[in-house]
C-alpha cells in the first residue's frame, strides 16, 4: 500500500521523473529526488535491513545519515547508506548483512539466542584455548562486518581542491543561513556547507503542521541566493577540524580543503531515541525522521501512529503527522507536567497521556512492523515504568521525540571546552578557541527566533574577530521546558530496549559492563562497543553517558564524553588516497642512461644510474665488468647529483674554518681540501671536497643524499655568524662527470688544452679550463681510482661532454659505470663513506680520521665535544678486512655482526667481492683490540655460519 | 594543517617548513667544564612551555626563530636571528 502523500510544499522530489529500480529482486518505482529508503518506505516496504549483531528487522530510524542498519549494495559499491543515497534509474539493490534477504534472513535466529551473547561475549569466550582461535576467528570474521568488499572495484580518482574564505559556516539550517547573510552583508567571502542535498535544515521539516514555515525558508534561501559572495556547498560534510581553521569538506566526488579565517559552527543537533522495549521495530522512528519523510519526500511514516515524547517536539511531530493525513492515536509524554502544546493536539482529537511511557512496542506477527504499543505510567524520579495499569494502543508506527545531542564533533576537535547545561540537558560550549563560533542548537539554543538571534550574535562576533565593527547581540539562554529529557529510558525485564542501533546494545549491557568494572566512559565504550559502529554514536553516545551517570550515581558532566577525532563521518578510503606524487630529480643524462639500459636507484631526491647490464647480464657481473674497466683502462660516471655549493665573499675561508674540521685559511687557490662536517656532539654528518677557485670563492662538492641538509646547516650557521659572504646552492646548475682509470688522463688530454701532467695538475687540485668546447671546473680526485678527474660543467652541457669523452675513449674501451659500481670502487680504495660506514653515533676517531681534524683551531662545530671524546678510551674502530683467498662460503652482508663467542665486537659496514684483486673485502667496526694488521675476527652471516676475516691495510689494491 | 609566519615570506602552510630544534644559547666552549658542555649537547628539557625554536622555510631558505608554547601549540612571535632584531614580526592572526 502506497504511503505517498500529495505534493508537499518544498519537497525535494521531481514528480515528473519516474525512476525504476529493484530491491532484493523486487521491482519498485520512485521519483527523482527520492533516497533509497524513502522510495522503499513509500512503497510500503518496512523491513529495509537487518541489524549487525542480532539480525533484527530494521526500518527508517533517523533518515539523517545514521540509519546504519539500512546499508545496501548495488553490486559495485557496498555499505551505501540508503537513508541519504539518492535512488537512480536501473539500480539493482540488495541489503547487506543478510543470508537470504531482509525478509527471511537465516541469521535472524541469532536474535532468539541473544541472551547467550552478552556484552563482552566474544572477548571472553574465544580468548582461550589459543589453539582453537584460528577456527573461531574464521567464524567471527564471517559474522562481523557488514557489506562484502568488491575487489574489482574500479579505481576512481577523487579530486582534491583547496579553497579559502573569510567565514566558513557549517550547517545550512536557519541558524547557518542567517549567520551567512550577516557575514555576507559585511562584504566577506562566505562558504556554507551542509551534508543534506538541499539547504534549510530543520526549517524545511519541523513545521508543526504550519505551512507558513515553508515560505519562511523560501524567503531565507532567496536572501542567501542574492549574495554573490556566498558559496553554498550541499551534499557534503565538514569532516574535521585541523589547526588554523582548515576544514576538509567531503563530497561524493572528492575533498575540498577549506582554509577559513573564521568558522561558525551551526551544525545543529542529532535527535536521540528514547529507550524502551522493541524501540527498533520497523515503523518506530525518530520524530524528525517522520517529519523528513513527510516534507522532503512526500511519504507518510505510517497510517495510524503513536507519538512518544519527552519534550515539546513530539507535539510538533503530531501536528505534522496530522497535516500529512496520518492518524495519531495518542501522544504519550514521559513528563508528568502537561505541555503547553498539549491543548493544541487535544483540540485536533488526539489523546494525550502525560506522565506515561511506551513500555514496549508490539511487533506484528511476522515481526516486520508494529501492531501496537503498551503504555503505562512513568515514574520520572526513579525512571521506571509503573506497570500496574497497562494500556494497549493499536497503531502501525511510533514516532519518538525525547531529546537532542549537539553535533559538536568539530567543536570538540578544535579544543572547545563543553559544560552540561541543565536548562537544555545538553553539553554546550563554554570556552571556544579563537576564531570559532557556535550558534543554534549546537550552542543549546532551540527556539527558532532565538536561534536566528544567536546566528546574528555569532556572525557579529566573527566580524569583530576579523577586525570589523559590528553590533553586540546578546542571546538569551533557553527558558521553559527542556528540549531534551534528562533520562528517557524505560527499563524492561525482558530487555531488547536498544540504546545503540548500530551494535544492538541494550540497557542491560551497560549495567553488565559497569559490574565488570568498565565504568569509565572510555572503557565502557570499548567494552560495550557503544558508539563504535558506523554512526559513531550519533544517536547513542548521549544516552550511554546518561545511563553510566545513573549507574554511578554521578551528575552527567562528571562522566564526560569520549574523544572526538577526525573524520567525524566515515569517509571512503578512495577520498583520502593520494595520487602518488613522488618528486625526484633527473640529471641531464637521464635519457642517455635509460637508452643504454641503466638500472636506476633512488639516492636522496635523485634517480641515479646504478649499473648498466648488457642483455642477460646479472647485476654482479655488470658491476664487476664496469669496475674492471676503471681499473684497466677508464670509466665515466654521471656525478651530476653531487651536492655543489659555492661560498663566496671575503669571509669564505673563515666560514669553512668554523663549519668544517680542517684548515682552509691557508688553502692555496687552485687546490682542494677534504671537508668533514660534524654536529655539536662530534658525530660525523658528511664529508666532501672544498676547491678554492679564488681567495674569496670556494666550490664545495658533497655527497648526493645529504646535500640539501648540509646546505641547510650552512645557512643556519651563517644566520648565526653573520659573516661577510654568500652561499649559493648550485647543485642543479652544475652537472658533473668523473672520468677515472689509468687511461683517464690520456683520453681527457684529447679534449682540452690544459696541461694535465701530474706535476702541474697534481691530486687535490682544481683548474678551470675548456673541455670539449665547454667551460669546466676540473678537480683531481682519487675517490675511485688514483687517476680521476671530476669535470663540473653547466648541467645542460653535460651530455655534450659525456659523449665527447665516450668517443675519445672508445679505442681504450672506456665504459660508463653506475653508482653501485662506484661503491665497490671506493671500497677497493678503502674510503669510508659517511652514512654507510658511519652511523648517528660515529665520531672521527672511530674511523681513523684524526688526520682530518685541526684540533688547534680556535673553533669548529663539534670541536668541544671532540676534546672531551679524545680523553676517553676508544670503544670501536673501523678497520679494513679481507676474507680468506678463494673464500667460497656464505657471503657476509652489510650489518652482519662481528662476534667473539657471544659477545658483539662490532659490525660489518661495507663488504663486497672485488674481481680485480680477487678477494672479498670490507670495512667493519671492531673493538680496539682487534685493529692490528693481521688480527682476525669472526663475522656471523645471516644463516648463522661464522666467517673468519683478517684485518688488512688500505687501499686494498696495494695489499 | 597549521600556518606559520615566516619573517620574510609571511603566513605559509606548515608543510613548507622544517623544524630545526630548540634554540639554546651555547655555553662558552673555552671556559665551560666538560660536564657543562655535555649537558648542553645532550640534555633537553621536555617540559612543555614557552620555547624558542629554530624553523626553516624551505622554499626560500630562511632560518628564523619562532617562540612557541609547546603545550598550547601557539606561536607568539617569529623573527630572524640577527644582531639587530629590528625585523621581528608578530605572528599574524
Amino acid at each position: 500500500m502506497s504511503l505517498r502523500t500529495t505534493k508537499q510544499n518544498g519537497e525535494w522530489l521531481d514528480r515528473t521523473k519516474k525512476i525504476n529500480f529493484t530491491f532484493e529482486g523486487e521491482a519498485f518505482t520512485a521519483f527523482e529526488g527520492d533516497t533509497i529508503s524513502s522510495a522503499l518506505w513509500a512503497a510500503g516496504q518496512k523491513v529495509l535491513g537487518r541489524s549487525f549483531k542480532y539480525h533484527r528487522a530494521r526500518g527508517v530510524l533517523s533518515l539523517a545519515n545514521h540509519d546504519v542498519n539500512i546499508l545496501v549494495t548495488d553490486g559495485i559499491d557496498t555499505n551505501m547508506r540508503a537513508d541519504v543515497v539518492l535512488v537512480k534509474d536501473g539500480m539493482v539493490l540488495n541489503a547487506v548483512n543478510t543470508i537470504g534477504g531482509v525478509k527471511k534472513d537465516k541469521n535472524s535466529y541469532i536474535d532468539s539466542i541473544s541472551p547467550l551473547l552478552p556484552v563482552g561475549f566474544y572477548y571472553k569466550a574465544f580468548h582461550t584455548p589459543r589453539r582453537f582461535f584460528p577456527f573461531w576467528e574464521k567464524v567471527i570474521r564471517k559474522a562481523a562486518g557488514l557489506g562484502i568488499v568488491n575487489f574489482d572495484y574500479p579505481r576512481i580518482l577523487k579530486r582534491k581542491l583547496h579553497t579559502h574564505c573569510d567565514v566558513l559556516v557549517i550547517g545550512a539550517g536557519p541558524t547557518g543561513l542567517t549567520a551567512a547573510c550577516v557575514a555576507a552583508e559585511a562584504g566577506l567571502e562566505v562558504t556554507i556547507v551542509d551534508e543534506n542535498q538541499q539547504a534549510g535544515g530543520s526549517l524545511g521539516y519541523d513545521r508543526s503542521g504550519n505551512v507558513a514555515m515553508a515560505s519562511q525558508l523560501t524567503d531565507l534561501l532567496a536572501k542567501v541566493a542574492g549574495y554573490s559572495n556566498i558559496t553554498m556547498i550541499t551534499g557534503a560534510y565538514a569532516a574535521g577540524y585541523y589547526p588554523d581553521h582548515l576544514i576538509p569538506i567531503v563530497a561524493a566526488n572528492g575533498i575540498t580543503k577549506v582554509r577559513a579565517k573564521t568558522v561558525i559552527v551551526a551544525s545543529g543537533a542529532f535527535e536521540q531515541p528514547p529507550v524502551f522495549r522493541y524501540n527498533d521495530l520497523p515503523g518506530v522512528m525518530l520524530g524528525s525522521a517522520a517529519q523528513r519523510l513527510i516534507y522532503r519526500y512526500g511519504v507518510k511514516p505510517f497510517n495510524n501512529g503513536v507519538v512518544v515524547t519527552a519534550n515539546d517536539y513530539g507535539y510538533r511531530v503530531a501536528l505534522d503527522l496530522l497535516a500529512a493525513g496520518t492518524k495519531v492515536v495518542a501522544v504519550v509524554d514521559l513528563r508528568a507536567e502537561a505541555s503547553p502544546m498539549a491543548a493544541e493536539v487535544t483540540k485536533r482529537g488526539v489523546k494525550v497521556y502525560p506522565g506515561h511511557c511506551v513500555y514496549e512496542a508490539l511487533a506484528s506477527s511476522d515481526k516486520s512492523g508494529v501492531r501496537g504499543a503498551i503504555i503505562c505510567a512513568y515514574d520520572e524520579q526513579k525512571n521506571v515504568a509503573i506497570t500496574a495499569k497497562k494500556i494497549t494502543l493499536e497503531c502501525d508506527g511510533i514516532a519518538m521525540s525525547a531529546g537532542w545531542a549537539p553535533a559538536g564533533a568539530l567543536l570538540y576537535q578544535a579544543g572547545t571546552a563543553m559544560q552540561f547545561d541543565y536548562a537544555v540537558q545538553q553539553f554546550v560550549p563554554s570556552r571556544i578557541p579563537d576564531g570559532i563560533f557556535a550558534a543554534g542548537k549546537v550552542n543549546g539554543i532551540f527556539e527558532l527566533e532565538q536561534r536566528i538571534n544567536d546566528a546574528k550574535r555569532a556572525a557579529n562576533e566573527a566580524l569583530r574577530y576579523l577586525g570589523l565593527s559590528a553590533p553586540e547581540v546578546v542571546t538569551e539562554r533557553h527558558v521553559g521546558a527542556s528540549p531534551s529529557h534528562a533520562y528517557p529510558m524505560v527499563p524492561h525485564d525482558k530487555g531488547k530496549n536498544f540504546v545503540d542501533f548500530d551494535e544492538d546494545i541494550q540497557i542491560k549491557d551497560f549495567v553488565n559492563a559497569a559490574k565488570e568494572g568498565f565504568d569509565n566512559i572510555e572503557l565502557m565504550k570499548r567494552f560495550t562497543t557503544v558508539g563504535m559502529g558506523p554512526s559513531q554514536g550519533k544517536h547513542s553516545n548521549m544516552n550511554a553517558i546518561r545511563i553510566l551517570a545513573k549507574i554511578r550515581n554521578l551528575p552527567v558532566e562528571k562522566i564526560g564524553t569520549t574523544t572526538s577525532r577526525p573524520f567525524f563521518h566515515p569517509t571512503p578510503i578512495g577520498h583520502l588516497g593520494g595520487r602518488g606524487f613522488h618528486s625526484h630529480r633527473l640529471t641531464s643524462l637521464h635519457q642517455w642512461h635509460a637508452e643504454h639500459g641503466a638500472v636506476f636507484t633512488d639516492i636522496g631526491a635523485w634517480k641515479r644510474a646504478a649499473y648498466y647490464p648488457t642483455v642477460g647480464q646479472t647485476k654482479e657481473d655488470a658491476i664487476q665488468t664496469e669496475a674492471m674497466a676503471v681499473r684497466q683502462t677508464a670509466g665515466i660516471i654521471d656525478g651530476s647529483s653531487f651536492g655543489k655549493i659555492e661560498v663566496h665573499g671575503p669571509d669564505a675561508a673563515e666560514f669553512l674554518e668554523r663549519f668544517f674540521t680542517g684548515v682552509y685559511a691557508t688553502q692555496k687557490v687552485g687546490s682542494c681540501r677534504y671537508v668533514m662536517l660534524l654536529d655539536e656532539s662530534g658525530v660525523i654528518v658528511d664529508d666532501g671536497i672544498a676547491s678554492r677557485l679564488a681567495d674569496d670563492l670556494f666550490y664545495l662538492s658533497v655527497g648526493t643524499s645529504n646535500a640539501a641538509a648540509v646546505y641547510r646547516e650552512m645557512q643556519r650557521s651563517q644566520q648565526m655568524w653573520q659573516l661577510d659572504l654568500g652561499l649559493v646552492n648550485v647543485t642543479g646548475a652544475f652537472g658533473a662527470i668523473n672520468i677515472a682509470g689509468p687511461a683517464a688522463r690520456e683520453i681527457l688530454a684529447t679534449l682540452t688544452d690544459l696541461d694535465l701532467s701530474y706535476e702541474s695538475f697534481p691530486i687535490s687540485s682544481v683548474r678551470e679550463s675548456i673541455v670539449a668546447g665547454v667551460e669546466a671546473r676540473l678537480i683531481r680526485v682519487a675517490f675511485v681510482s688514483d687517476v680521476g678527474y671530476e669535470l663540473h660543467i653547466p648541467m645542460v652541457q653535460v651530455p655534450q661532454v659525456w659523449q665527447a669523452l665516450l668517443d675519445a675513449g672508445k679505442k681504450h674501451g672506456i665504459r660508463p659505470f653506475g653508482s653501485d659500481t662506484q661503491r665497490l670502487l671506493r671500497l677497493e680504495m678503502g674510503h669510508a663513506m659517511p652514512g654507510v660506514d658511519t652511523d648517528g653515533l660515529t665520531n672521527p676517531f672511530e674511523i681513523g680520521a684524526e688526520w682530518a681534524l685541526k684540533m688547534s683551531k680556535s673553533y669548529f662545530i663539534g670541536q668541544r665535544s671532540l676534546q672531551i671524546l679524545a680523553k676517553k678510551p676508544l670503544r670501536k674502530r673501523l678497520v679494513a678486512f679481507a676474507l680468506a683467498e678463494n673464500f667460497k662460503g656464505e657471503m657476509p652482508m652489510d650489518c652482519n655482526l662481528v662476534l667473539e663467542g657471544r659477545e658483539i665486537l662490532g659490525r660489518v659496514t661495507s663488504i663486497g667481492y672485488s674481481k680485480f684483486i680477487d678477494r672479498c673485502i670490507g670495512l667493519a667496526f671492531v673493538t680496539p683490540a682487534k685493529t692490528a694488521i693481521g688480527a682476525q675476527f669472526q663475522i656471523r652471516t645471516d644463516n648463522g655460519s661464522s666467517v673468519t676475516a683478517t684485518v688488512v691495510k688500505t687501499p686494498f689494491l696495494k695489499n | 594543517m597549521k600556518l606559520l609566519t615566516c619573517p620574510m615570506n609571511g603566513s605559509r602552510p606548515l608543510s613548507e617548513f622544517i623544524f630545526g630544534g630548540e634554540y639554546r644559547d651555547a655555553p662558552d666552549q673555552k671556559t665551560c667544564s666538560d660536564s657543562e658542555w655535555a649537558a648542553y649537547v645532550h640534555n633537553r628539557s621536555g617540559a612543555p612551555g614557552d620555547k624558542k625554536e629554530w624553523w626553516y622555510h624551505s622554499p626560500s631558505g630562511t632560518w628564523f626563530i619562532a617562540e612557541r608554547n609547546t603545550l598550547s601549540d601557539k606561536v607568539s612571535r617569529t623573527y630572524l636571528l640577527s644582531a639587530n632584531t629590528n625585523s621581528t614580526q608578530e605572528q599574524a592572526k
